[in-house]
């Protein structure tokens, strides 16, 4: 379990695009690096985040190790109800995690 | 004819009446910063780098702040206590707290740092065993309590029983190390501004601590940043919790008296 | 342990931290073949894409980066993003949605060395469209 910081405004308006910024811990080795004994450090990143309004996609995303540690991702949405976004990542173990965020339009 | 001060990077530059120009030209130089010079490593960095530091929701560095709020309700340890049990809600009891870091502690004789003090309440009040250093847990309920200090003049006491500490501290600042013989004090008093290779020499003030590092792609303390730059001038740095960091973590926070706390800043 | 392994190591005369040792990096030419698989045979117009990133990158561990393209989100389905001095030239693909609000997307991202970063959008006509930024990568001066 990654820990995740959603930043979603508290009221949208309808049919208005408004932005989404997340922030991810997490390390992602790039597998470029070598540690102090000269031995490769192997690759682990997350590699996949889907994010769902309602079930439908809002976008996703294919992430590479050149995405920096403790990513940072920040896109629009827009909605013309009030409902849940869910985010959905998935790291090199498989690991799933999904996150969810409220939208309340007004 | 005076020899140049030890403290002078350029020692060719010896006897002669210009030499006594430039010596005190250099004493003006490599003198501490006054109130109104004193410069934030934010204003150093990038406009982008800035930008990071300005959007709480762009702000790695509040991953760990989010963790530290979660770690200050927990219960641990033996006596099943969490932070909150004794200091109710931190924006409230920890407001300005941490701008008065590192604080002289009567009972042990000397300076402590925040981290310091969060692992002393652990052991003595919560009955727990000490977090690691630097350790996620640490980093972020330090951050977590000098978040409440944002904003807020850094007020480091050095009178009284403090003066012997401070005294160290500002001798290991003004001190020539390691393999590269140099001072803090010459880079970060002398030649802050200008540039070493492609960075700017920021002035080395810890007002923003733990802060975000890009170098590091992670958080970090203070003690790490410290021992950072001894093995930049290729010293042997001081071992975790050595006396002497805290002698010089209170001279450098003397040092930024008055600039505004920034935790949890990002730097470069 | 710790001690003597970093007396070894400063003893070298070289104090190498965590850090890349040379790794191979791409090519243009990659980028340019990954691009041609990305586009197939549609024209590839160097408009309508700004990618935002910064000439002079204080730090490549974490660049911010913005893609935006000038077309109705709607029609907007993928934005890829290359770079060919990183040893690994794909940095991000992204695709757009029916509940997405805008044809843009920011990321922090890692750039090994000076290079020309590419993103590529495509649209749901099939066009392409380019956009690229020359940036300078220092290392920083104080290691760690």
């Amino acid at each position: 379990m990654v820990r995740v910081l959603i930043s979603v405004p508290k009221r949208v308006k309808r049919g208005e695009a408004f932005d989404v910024k997340l922030l991810i811990s997490h390390p992602m080795e790039s597998g470029q690096r070598r540690d102090d004994m000269g031995q490769a450090i192997p690759r682990d990143i997350i590699n996949s985040f889907v994010c769902t309004f309602d079930g439908d996609e809002v976008l996703r995303a294919d992430l590479f190790p050149a995405i920096a540690a403790n990513p940072f991702l920040s896109f629009a949405v827009v909605v013309q109800e009030s409902g849940t976004l869910a985010m959905t990542f998935t790291d090199d173990h498989g690991a799933v995690q999904t996150e969810t965020a409220s939208v309340t339009v007004e | 004819m005076s020899r140049l001060p030890s403290w002078c990077p350029w020692p060719f530059l010896q006897g002669g009446p210009a030499s006594l120009v430039l010596a005190g030209l250099l004493a003006l130089t490599v003198a501490p910063a006054s109130a109104a010079d004193k410069r934030s490593g934010y204003q150093d960095a990038s406009p982008e780098t800035q930008a990071m530091q300005d959007d709480d929701a762009a702000n790695p560095g509040f991953l760990w702040v989010q963790q530290g709020e979660t770690l200050w309700s927990g219960r641990v340890g033996n006596a099943n206590r969490s932070c909150a049990d004794c200091h109710g809600a931190a924006p409230a009891t920890m407001r300005g707290v941490a701008a008065r870091y590192p604080m002289f502690d009567a009972r042990l004789g000397r300076p402590i740092t925040l981290p310091q003090r969060i692992q002393q309440c652990r052991v003595e009040r919560q009955g727990a065993a000490p977090l690691a250093s630097e350790s996620d847990a640490l980093l972020g309920l330090t951050a977590y309590v000098g978040l409440q200090s944002r904003g807020m003049p850094m007020q480091v006491a050095i009178d009284g029983p403090a003066q012997p500490s401070f005294e160290a501290g500002k001798a290991l600042f003004t001190t020539r190390q390691g393999q590269f013989n140099l001072s803090c004090a010459q880079c970060h008093d002398g030649l802050a501004g200008q540039r070493l290779a492609g960075s700017v020499i920021p002035q080395g003030q810890p007002n923003g601590y733990p802060e975000y590092r890009l170098e590091w792609q992670g958080m970090g303390s203070l003690e790490r940043r410290i021992r950072n730059c001894l093995v930049g001038v290729r010293a042997e740095p001081f071992a975790a919790d050595a006396p002497e960091l805290a002698d010089l973590e209170l001279y450098l926070g003397w040092r930024a008296n008055g600039l505004r706390v920034e935790t949890p800043a990002v730097r470069p | 342990m710790l001690r003597r392994r970093f007396l070894v190591l400063a003893g070298s005369g070289l104090l190498v931290p965590l850090a890349p040792i040379r790794p191979v990096n791409a090519t243009p030419a990659q980028v340019a073949a990954l691009i041609a698989e990305l586009v197939g045979d549609a024209q590839i117009r160097d408009e309508r894409v700004k990618l935002d990133l910064p000439v002079m990158v204080e730090n490549g561990n974490s660049v911010g980066m913005t893609v935006t393209v000038d077309a109705p989100v709607a029609d907007l389905r993928s934005i890829d993003v290359f770079a060919e001095g990183n040893p690994l030239p794909h940095v991000v693909r992204v695709r757009f949605g029916p509940h997405a609000g805008a044809p843009r997307f920011a990321t922090r991202i890692r750039l090994a060395t000076s290079q020309t970063v590419i993103a590529v959008a495509k649209l749901a006509d099939g066009s392409c469209w380019r956009d690229s930024v020359d940036l300078l990568v220092t290392l920083a001066a104080c290691i760690d």
